[in-house]
Parts: C-alpha cells; structure tokens; sequence
C-alpha cells in the first residue's frame, strides 16, 4: 500500500471521531436548551401561583404581603441575582405555610384549593427541573473538557454552562393528597 | 399523556424491575394516561393489552448472573418501530444500564426520555467496563430516578451525575382488603415473618431465637413464615414441642403474601443490615398489621422513627422478645400502630407514587415543547 493509502485512512477515522464527537456535543446542547427552559418556566410559574395566592384576598395581609413581595423579587431578579431571589422566595413560602392554618384557609376555598394544588405542583417542580437541569451541565461541561473538542473549538462561541444553585427544599405545608 | 415504557428483562419471569413496571402502568392507565409496554416475552406468554412483546429474551452470563435479556438487530428493529407507532410524548425506561431493550430505547428514541434506576450495587464490573460506551447513551436521558438512596448512589458514583429519589410504591388496597387465612391469627398470638429464611442478614434466626424465649410463658403463640425456604428447614432449628406451632408457607403469591399478612397479630421484620428500602414493612403497613422493625435507618424512615411501626435494637434477640411480648399484650398499642402505619403506607401508594412520576415526565415532556417553539437564544 502507498503511503498516501495510510493518510487517507487515518484521514478517514479522526474525521468521524470529530464528527461523532461533534454530534454528541450538539445533542447535549440542544438538551441543556430544553432543561434550562423547563427550569424557567418552573421557576417563573411557581413566582406567578405565589403572587395569585398573595392577591386572592384569601390569606391575612401579612402573609399576603410577605408572599407578594418575595415572589416579585423572584421574578424580577435575573443574571446572578436569580440564585438569590428564588432562595428568598423558597424561604418565604417555607414560612408561610409552617402554619398549618394557612394551607387550611386555602384549601376551604373552591379558587383556593386550585391555587394550592397549583403551587403544590409548582414547589415540586422546581427541585426535579434544576436537578435535571444541572445534570445536563455536567455531562456538556464533561464533554467540552475533551482535547478534540477543545482542540478544534467544537462547542463554537457558546459560553460554558453554569449550574443553578438554590434552595428548593419545598414547604412541608404546601402539600396537598 | 402519551407514555411508552420500556422494562429490560422478561415479563412473564417473576421480579423486582417487571412488578413495578405493571403498577406504574395500571397507576397510570387508572389516572387517565395513553400507556404503551414493550419487553421482552415468551411467544406464548399471555400478555396484558397495553404490553407489546419484542421477542424473546436470551439467558446470557452477565454481572455475575445469568440474566434474560434482549439485544441485537432484531429488538433493535421491533424497539423503533414501537417508538414510530406509538409516537410517545415521553419515553420512560427502567434500568437503561442493562445491555437490554431499555439501552436500545434510550439509544433509538428522540424524544424525551425519563429513565429509573433500581439497582444498588456497591461494585458493578459490567458498568466499569462499559462506562464509556453507556455514557453516550445515557447522556440522551433528560430525567433520571432512582427507586433508593442505595440505587442514587450506585448511580453516582458508576455513572456520575444525579437523580431524584422516587420510592417503590405499594398497592395498598390489594392488601387492605386481602382475607386472613383460616383459623389465624387465633387467640394465643401469632407472629409473622416474610423473606429468605436461609439468608442471615432477613434475621429469621433471630426471630426464632426470641420465639422460643417467648414461648415457655404463652403456650398459644404461633409463628406463620413465608418465603423462598423449605418447612424441615425451619424445624430442625427448632426443639421438638415448639415445630407444630411455626407454620411455613414457602414462597407465596402476591394475593397469598397479602393474606399471610393479614393473618398475624404482629409482623417482625428482625433484618440486620443490607435494607435499603423496606417494602415488607410497608405492605404489612397497609395490611393493617402492626409492626416491629429492627432500628436500621432504612426501617426507621419508613416507619416515622417509630411512629408507624415499633422498633427494637437491630441484632438483639432478647429486646426483639421484650418489645413484642409487650405488644402481644397491649391489644390498644398494637390498633394505634396499625392505624397509622396504614395512613403511613398510602404516603408510598401507587396512585400517589405515580402522581410524582407524571410530575417529573411533565417536566421534561414541557421543555422540549418549549425549547421546539421559543426562538433560539443564546446562552
């Protein structure tokens, strides 16, 4: 065999690597595309069922404004305010409901008890949304570590992802059977 | 929802990974969801109408075992067109690190898929070798469960990554209403023990070490055993006056555990370690039958660090004695415990059980939803 027949070989083999590895990359950021958005839409409805809870009427003022108040931070905040504003949301939920009173006066009322089953799923949602969410940071982050996809800049311009850290521990009172 | 499941080993062979595959999709039928089963079956196997068969499985040395599984073209063929046809919105499969149907599922679905992981191995040779062939597949998955801390962990450390820890779930009216068996429980007393009577760490030597304590002072007191176990067995460990009392059922059916455990005034579960669950304790919870559980931490969680259910020094056969003597005798105790063990076991009922699973396939099902139709932004 001439040479030339071994380059083309070699060639042929570190092209479909790149190219299978390339591949992998791509399905893994069309993943965390999909992960990142279920988390916000989470993040951004369980703000919204909360703000709904604090306007109904139903709650005492206190609470209302303490619920209010924490999930327009929660909204409002953005870039790395985010992590933040959704802990202090968490919180404020956690100490709304550790009275046992309030998931009880909502859940007397036909609107109420939608808005808690809403939030109820809500709070849930989010831990599974940010756990699989920061699952897939890590298998890209593991991905772009390769030389290949360092060499050859396979993952283009796109930043590295970042993983999503708060508290979600959700209140214990939220739930509803 | 449209749900495709997907169970690796075959259907008609008694276990673990088949028994909650069948709950999950008779919860989920009952809450309204399109369902859709494939595995591996026999030809003849009768199967339920929401199960699709991909052929026969093959017994194949792996992971220290013979296991039946089902690989190759053929599966591969039957698996993708099963996912063309049933056009799912999420593709659910159990133990995607099996070289089986599920990793042929995972490898040929392009929609999103849930995956759950039931086994806990403390070191698995099969998944070290084949780590970085399964990563590429199993990178595909967007959620992942785990059945137990032990699995999660299991989990973590072979494969990386992480999951949420969904529990096995019970049924809990297939016990509630299960018939005791004739004449039992009696009036003596009677005990109950379920698992491997040959397998030290289910503790059954224990258990009849502190029957025969007990024995001496109630002379009416019985023991009925179930599981994998022959009755000679059991009766040579014991002194000949005590054998007529310790009846053995060998291994039981579903619907003959349920009545075993509504036919005894206490169940013991005297296991010395290994537990990482503990669903005995939970269908004798929903049998409504009270129970005394050695102290391990899987036994104490499921029982509400002693709420649901009594618990004694693990490996202790005198304080197993002492604790259930007092319970034999305390008639009110032991109907206390009965009633919230029970309200303790419809926390792990399927219907509620499967609730958290359609949270987590709605979540993934949701994003890729979203992600199709938002324009796209860079990160």
């Amino acid at each position: 065999m001439p040479w030339w027949f071994w380059l083309l070989v070699a060639f042929v083999v570190v092209a479909s690597y790149v190219g299978a590895t390339s591949n992998r990359l791509d399905r893994l950021h069309a993943r965390l595309d999909a992960a990142q958005a279920a988390l916000d839409a989470q993040l951004v409805r369980r703000s919204a069922v909360t703000l709904e809870i604090a306007a109904s009427g139903l709650l005492d003022p206190a609470t209302s404004v303490l619920l209010a108040s924490a999930a327009h931070e929660a909204r409002a905040s953005s870039g790395d305010g985010r992590e933040m504003g959704e802990s202090e949301l968490t919180g404020a939920l956690r100490a709304a409901f550790t009275d046992p009173d309030v998931a009880a006066t909502l859940a007397a009322d036909p609107s109420g008890i939608e808005l808690l089953h809403e939030l109820d799923a809500a709070v849930t949602k989010v831990p599974l949304a940010r756990r699989f969410y920061n699952d897939a940071v890590r298998a890209t982050l593991a991905v772009r570590r390769h030389r290949v996809v360092r060499w050859l800049r396979l993952a283009g311009r796109v930043p590295p992802p970042r993983f999503f850290e708060m508290d979600d521990e959700p209140a214990a009172g939220v739930s509803v059977k | 929802m449209k749900v495709g499941l997907v169970c690796p080993y075959t259907w008609d062979v008694p276990g673990g990974v088949q028994a909650h595959v069948h709950d999950l999709a008779t919860a989920l039928i009952a809450l309204g969801h399109d369902v859709s089963v494939i595995t591996p079956a026999d030809d003849d196997a009768p199967l339920p109408p929401y199960v699709v068969s991909a052929g026969r499985a093959v017994p194949v040395p792996y992971n220290g075992s013979v296991a039946r599984l089902a690989f190759g073209v053929l599966s591969l063929g039957r698996v993708r067109r099963w996912l063309r046809e049933g056009s799912f919105d999420v593709v659910h499969v159990h133990e995607p690190a099996a070289p089986s149907l599920s990793l042929l599922a995972t490898w040929a679905a392009d929609v999103p898929i849930i995956a759950t992981f039931h086994t806990s191995v403390s070191r698995s040779r099969a998944m070290a070798a084949a780590y970085s062939i399964l990563q590429t597949a199993l990178e595909k998955i967007s959620g992942r469960i785990a059945v137990s801390e032990a699995a999660r962990r299991t989990l973590v450390e072979h494969l990386g990554g992480d999951a949420v820890l969904i529990p096995n779930g019970v049924q809990v009216s297939n016990f509630a209403t299960a018939r005791p068996l004739p004449d039992w429980p009696g009036d003596g007393g009677a005990i109950g023990f379920l698992g491997r009577i040959d397998e030290p760490r289910k503790g059954f030597p224990l258990l009849l070490e502190a029957f025969q304590l007990m024995a001496e002072q109630r002379p009416g007191l019985r023991l009925l055993v179930a599981g994998p176990g022959d009755a000679d067995d059991v009766h040579k460990l014991l002194p000949a006056e005590l054998r007529s009392r310790v009846r053995v059922l060998g291994l039981v059916s579903d619907a003959e555990k349920a009545r075993m455990l509504r036919s005894v005034d206490l169940f013991v579960a005297p296991n010395t370690g290994g537990e990482s669950f503990g669903i005995v304790l939970l269908e004798a919870m929903a049998a409504q039958t009270p129970v005394l559980a050695s102290d391990l931490d899987a036994f104490r969680v499921v029982l509400d660090d002693g709420e649901a259910g009594a618990l004694f020094a693990t490996g202790d056969a005198v304080a197993l004695a002492e604790a259930a003597g007092a319970l034999l005798d305390d008639r009110d105790r032991r109907a206390r415990l009965a009633a919230s063990g029970a309200r303790r076991a419809l926390d792990y009922d399927w219907s509620t059980v499967a609730r958290d699973i359609i949270r987590v396939y709605e979540t993934v099902a949701h994003s890729s939803v979203r992600a199709a139709t938002l324009p796209y932004q860079g990160r």
